[in-house]
């Protein structure tokens, strides 16, 4: 058998045991909540019994897997050369705050409409992954605790200009602060016709599916194209696994360090497009916070690989999902985010583990190959 | 033993579905599918009438001592008074799936619907365009649809009263307030609560602290800033502390344990709910807000036929809003207190909503 199918077949061996784990770790959590567990998987697999329901799940699940995609891709654009973007909170909720309000203070056709909120999001959040890359470069600073410490800043900075410069008109007795209304030219069409397609009734919920996914989609090819297939990319990952000897072949980490760390921001700054373009037609108090910190969990679990990230990202929003339907069968939803963080640690320890064994078994065909019964080391 | 239990899953689901099944075709609007997980029954009461009530959590969720749980209580009434069937649903942490749950609960058959908290103002407004049969209400946001009623409360008049209280039993003649988020509705609490004091002292040193500024809704849940917040007011001469601060409270109890001074809690008769004995006895009293009996008459009001579109609001003359006894130590002051109350209900007293 090819190394590489091994490994391939090995890893996935080793996720599926973690996710297979984790479900049972999970078991034991709602048995000693008082629960069924096998209440619990059927509730994960339950969308619903009228057609409505079941297509407004399907909607919420995947509209929840686009922002935790775009998130995880964030993430790991930084983790590919070693660069801790823990930033990816504030570079998206800053980000989108900026763009929604730029967004409402004009009116275009759609296209462009729509092409300047996702340009003006894009920039903000690379502006701001600027400025820990500039001082990591410039002086030395450690990217993760200038990244953390700018998160509150651009958590607060956020909820300051929501409330300040960038309000806008609030109805009477509405406590929840907004930016200015997008106009309608804004709002992402949504993909309602493909439920239909599938002879399906259209989902209601949250404006429909969201049609950001598409962006989302074409986002995660261009990503993979940069990293996999371009000089750029190329750079990226000789930087991150041995950084003097991308320096010795001429790559300048300073700039990689720059130029990473700001394409990891500016589509950190998509985050909370979909939602805002999608669904709520502004940036408000109800904004969806948080969508950062899952996204390191996603791009871990995904490996740093877009179609990696992807599959995590589907996961977390099935798991998402499925925190109404576990209500109803009587069972607490916090079992939801336990399942997660069993899956994302387990599959982590199961990577280390399968890749020692993989070493290991490669390095025994080369013994065996050369002929000789003492191991070789070989490097994978 | 796990035979057993199989099969009184499975006699549990029989038995809900049967009773579903009656219970869909008794009702006159029973028309929607009755789509409850079977295993859901053996969690719920066995529904009596076609009163399907459905309610959805302020993040948080059951068990926040509070507002939450004070919601729950008005939805435990109806169970039992009304033989409602009942369903309670609480939001993930990041409050992201708010409309999912309302519209989940609408696909099962709920009618009405309560969202519980201001957070849900634009999810209602959606979910009730979408589902237009249904009724919903919205506690703490005014109506902004035809099947959504707004219930509202009278805050100030609750925190003038906890004002007048904490003013007569104040020695210092300094007392604090603590606010969760520096939002409209909070402001409310602080006016009354200051127009209180000063009706009795009016040269009272009053500290006011907000957490989190309007938008940053942490403030609810941050018993850390809570506690420091209200360390600072006792140090600097406070003996009682008004919290309106959800979560957080629990941090201001815990500073007033230590300097051994009083407080005063929220929404729900926190001497009762709080959970750590030693924290209780901080506790002199307690401004209710009394969201269970908003979410109960809803409740009633709908059976009754009432529509949305307009605003309830309970106020201290329906007892919307009032102070709690547990532990007595208001009792010596009650004449003062009434006399109070009895002011504003008659409109001799007009208590400002704005600082």
């Amino acid at each position: 058998m090819p190394a590489g199918l091994n490994r391939a077949l090995l890893t996935l061996a080793g996720a599926v045991v973690a996710v297979l784990l984790a479900i049972a770790i999970c078991s034991v959590a709602i048995i000693v909540a008082g629960g069924e567990p096998l209440a619990a998987l059927t509730a994960l697999f339950d969308f619903g019994e009228s057609a409505r329901a079941q297509s407004n799940s399907i909607a919420v699940f995947l509209n929840r897997a686009v922002p935790l995609f775009i998130a995880g891709l964030a993430v790991a654009v930084g983790f590919r050369m070693n660069l801790f973007n823990i930033g990816v909170e504030g570079q998206y909720r800053i980000a989108a705050v900026c763009a929604a309000y730029v967004g409402s203070t004009f009116t275009a056709p759609a296209p462009i409409q729509i092409t300047v909120i996702i340009l003006v999001a894009a920039l903000v959040g690379g502006l701001y992954a600027l400025i820990p890359a500039v001082m990591k470069v410039t002086r030395g600073v450690n990217e993760v605790i200038a990244t953390i410490m700018l998160n509150y800043i651009a958590i607060n900075l956020s909820s300051f200009l929501v409330r300040g410069p960038f309000a806008g008109q609030r109805a009477e007795g509405e406590l929840n602060v907004t930016t200015p209304k997008l106009p309608e030219s804004a709002m992402f069409p949504d993909l309602n016709f493909l439920f239909e397609g599938f002879g399906m009734l259209p989902p209601t919920r949250n404006g429909g599916l969201w049609g950001f996914i598409v962006v989302a989609i074409v986002l995660g090819v261009l990503v993979w194209v940069v990293l996999e297939r371009t000089r750029f990319g190329f750079n990226i990952k000789a930087s991150g696994l041995n950084g003097p000897a991308a320096l010795a072949s001429g790559v300048n980490p300073k700039t990689m360090v720059i130029s990473a760390m700001v394409l990891s921001g500016a589509i950190a700054g998509l985050i909370g497009l979909p939602e805002i373009l999608g669904d709520r037609g502004a940036f408000n108090s109800n904004f969806t916070a948080g969508l950062g910190f899952l996204g390191i969990a996603v791009a871990l679990l995904g490996r740093n690989k877009p179609v990696g990230i992807a599959i995590a990202a589907l996961l977390f929003a099935f798991l998402d999902r499925a925190q109404g339907a576990l209500q109803f069968a009587g069972i607490p939803p916090a079992v939801i985010t336990i399942i997660q963080g069993a899956i994302v640690l387990l599959v982590v320890v199961a990577n280390e583990v399968t890749g020692r064994f993989a070493r290991r078994l490669e390095e025994r065909r080369a013994a065996q190959q050369l002929g000789r019964n003492t191991p070789v080391e070989v490097t994978a | 033993m796990l035979g057993k239990r199989f099969s009184s899953v499975a006699l549990g689901s029989v038995a809900g579905v049967l009773l579903m099944a009656v219970a869909a075709c008794g009702g006159g609007g029973g028309g929607t599918t009755a789509s409850q997980e079977p295993t859901g029954a053996a969690s719920s009461e066995a529904p009596k009438s076609d009163l399907k009530v459905g309610l959805a959590f302020d993040v948080g969720g059951r068990g926040d001592k509070s507002f939450n749980d004070a919601a729950y209580a008005g939805l435990e009434k109806a169970q039992t008074d009304l033989s409602a069937e009942i369903k309670e649903l609480s939001p993930a942490s990041d409050g992201s799936n708010r409309g999912d749950l309302l519209r989940q609960l609408a696909d099962a058959g709920f009618n009405p619907i309560i969202g519980v908290g201001f957070a849900y103002a634009e999810d209602i407004k959606k979910a009730a365009e979408e589902y237009p049969d249904i009724q919903f209400a919205v506690v703490d946001s005014a109506s902004n649809a035809p099947n959504v009623t707004g219930l509202l409360f009278a805050e100030e008049q609750g925190s003038y009263l906890a004002g007048v209280a904490a003013a007569t039993k104040s020695e210092s003649g300094h007392v604090g307030f603590v606010g969760g988020v520096e939002s409209d509705l909070i402001k409310k609490f602080e006016a009354g609560f200051v127009a209180g004091v000063k009706s009795v002292k009016a040269d009272a040193k009053i500290d006011v602290k907000y957490l989190t500024p309007d938008g940053d809704f942490s403030g609810f849940k941050a018993p850390d800033k809570g506690k420091v917040a209200a360390e600072k007011m006792y140090q600097d001469g406070a003996d009682i502390v008004y919290h309106a601060s959800g979560d957080s409270g629990l941090g201001v109890f815990q500073a007033a344990s230590a300097a051994k001074k009083k407080a005063i809690g929220v929404d729900s008769d926190q001497r009762q709910t709080v959970k750590e004995t030693e924290l209780q006895s901080v506790i002199m009293t307690s401004m209710l807000k009394r969201v269970d009996v908003g979410v109960f008459e809803f409740i009633k009001a709908f059976q009754g036929g009432a529509k949305g579109g307009s605003n309830v609001t309970y106020d201290l003359k329906v007892d919307g809003v009032g102070l709690s006894t547990t532990g007595g130590e208001i009792d010596d002051i009650k004449d003062k207190l009434d006399a109070a109350k009895k002011d504003i209900v008659d409109g001799k007293i007009t208590v400002p909503a704005k600082p």
